[in-house]
């Protein structure tokens, strides 16, 4: 355990750097998630086909593989290296987007198309009716399944150990190997991810039950 | 941007034999992944639904264990922690004579992990069959077990067909994090490729391009086996 206490900061830094990781990529993802859904609604054909493809594309391939492109493609366009932070930052918000779009375009269709008909009817405006009665119904609807999808990237935030980014998962391997306790350390990163997620879905499920 | 393009490089020895090889082992560790989750889903989804309180709350245990660790975390576990935790005898086996340990420790990890998330898929199915069905199962003379065996879980196990074909392209992708372990599957083969030859755009767009081509085909599969789709014709 000694050795665990000895490095205790260096586990906490990567920690903050896995949770710091979990908040761009939510916040970045949900802003270009909203743009692609808006697209999608108001871009004509082939606005929906743009995005239709890009929701596809990233949700077939592996975030690992994803996380790969952009660590080697980003420095070869900008012409320099940038680190590993900032190809990993361009990867989760790409690719959280695709997730964010489709979970907003859910949320919209969970809204019967008579709230719609029945605010126009009231003499609403089309973009008043989205703003007062659509978008108020789809969001409720859609927050559980944002913060879920968080809980999800908060995970997938670990993948960064193949390019060597210290979050936690890649600082608690550093340390097993260091001190040669592989056994202790890897049962309590375990048991940090269970709380932290375990935790987070409470928080989410009882928020899901005070919703009116 | 300068880069010389040579689209051609994938096709050529030895390098479209990698990525013929990555998307084996790929496939590999999709398939025996998937057969272990089912085999181990179904009874936790069951216990779930019908046990006794504390039967429940274990189910619910382990569903929620394997939930809420990263797959990459327990795929080091299960290669790094779990030998040094067995009976010394069988840890050295595993460690020494194990027939292809890093593929066999990814799929029991890939297996384990997938059968938490295949459980809730199906306990989610098993709700969604009203519950009037399984009174009327009873009040017809069946027994709880043939009611669950002849009624709820034939129109469960439609519900969840789609959503199915959509966890297997899961554990496709999630496939790729046994690279983590030492498993050369497709995506560490496109890798490789960038590694020895510079040629990143190529060998990660080949690579892509199988995985699209993957997910393409469970969208169509899935896009069949909708309940809309298979609704009985009278």
């Amino acid at each position: 355990m000694n050795a665990l206490w000895d490095n205790a900061a260096f586990l906490v830094e990567g920690l903050a750097l896995s949770l710091g990781l979990t908040a761009i990529g939510v916040l970045g993802g949900l802003s270009l998630g909203t743009a692609l859904a808006a697209l999608r609604l108001f871009g004509g054909r082939a606005g929906g086909a743009v995005v239709d493809v890009y929701v596809f594309a990233f949700r077939a391939v592996p975030l690992i593989l994803v996380i790969f492109w952009f660590y080697f493609m980003v420095p070869l366009i900008l012409g320099r290296p940038v680190g590993a932070f900032a190809s990993a930052v361009v990867a989760f918000v790409l690719f959280e987007a695709a997730y964010y779009s489709e979970i907003i375009r859910g949320g919209l269709a969970s809204v019967r198309p008579g709230q719609m008909n029945a605010a126009l009817a009231c003499g609403m405006s089309h973009l008043a009716a989205l703003r007062y009665v659509v978008l108020p119904q789809a969001f409720r609807a859609m927050m559980p399944v944002f913060l879920t999808q968080a809980i999800v990237l908060f995970q997938d935030t670990s993948l960064v150990f193949v390019v060597s980014l210290h979050d936690f998962l890649t600082a608690a391997s550093i340390v097993a190997n260091r001190a040669g306790r592989l056994v202790e350390t890897y049962l309590l990163a375990c048991l940090v991810y269970y709380l932290v997620c375990l935790g987070a879905t409470a928080a989410v499920a009882r928020m899901r039950r005070s919703a009116p | 941007m300068n880069y010389a393009w040579d689209w051609g490089l994938v096709l050529r020895e030895p390098y479209a034999g990698w990525l013929i090889a990555g998307v084996a082992w790929t496939l590999a560790l999709s398939a025996a992944g998937w057969a272990l989750a089912l085999i181990l889903a179904l009874p936790v989804a069951l216990l779930r639904v019908l046990g006794s309180p504390a039967i429940r709350w274990l189910a619910g245990f382990y569903v929620s264990v394997f939930r809420n660790i990263p797959l990459i975390l327990q795929m080091f576990v299960w290669f790094f922690v779990v030998p040094e935790l067995m009976p010394r005898d069988l840890g050295l086996w595993v460690k020494r004579d194990m027939p292809q340990p890093e593929f066999t420790t990814a799929v029991v990890a890939l297996g384990m992990y997938t059968s938490g998330r295949l459980a809730e898929l199906f306990r989610s199915g098993i709700d969604a069959v009203p519950r009037g069905q399984v009174s009327a199962a009873l009040a017809c003379g069946l027994t709880r077990a043939q009611a669950y065996q002849y009624v709820i879980l034939p129109q469960a196990f439609r519900i969840i067909l789609a959503p199915l074909t959509s966890e297997f392209l899961s554990i496709v992708k999630n496939s790729s994090i046994a690279l983590t372990i030492g498993v050369v599957e497709l995506t560490a083969e496109s890798r490789q490729i960038e590694d020895m030859t510079f040629h990143g755009f190529e060998a990660f767009g080949a690579a892509t391009l199988i995985y699209v081509v993957i997910a393409f085909g469970l969208d169509r599969m899935a896009a069949r086996l909708r309940p809309s789709a298979l609704a009985v014709r009278t």
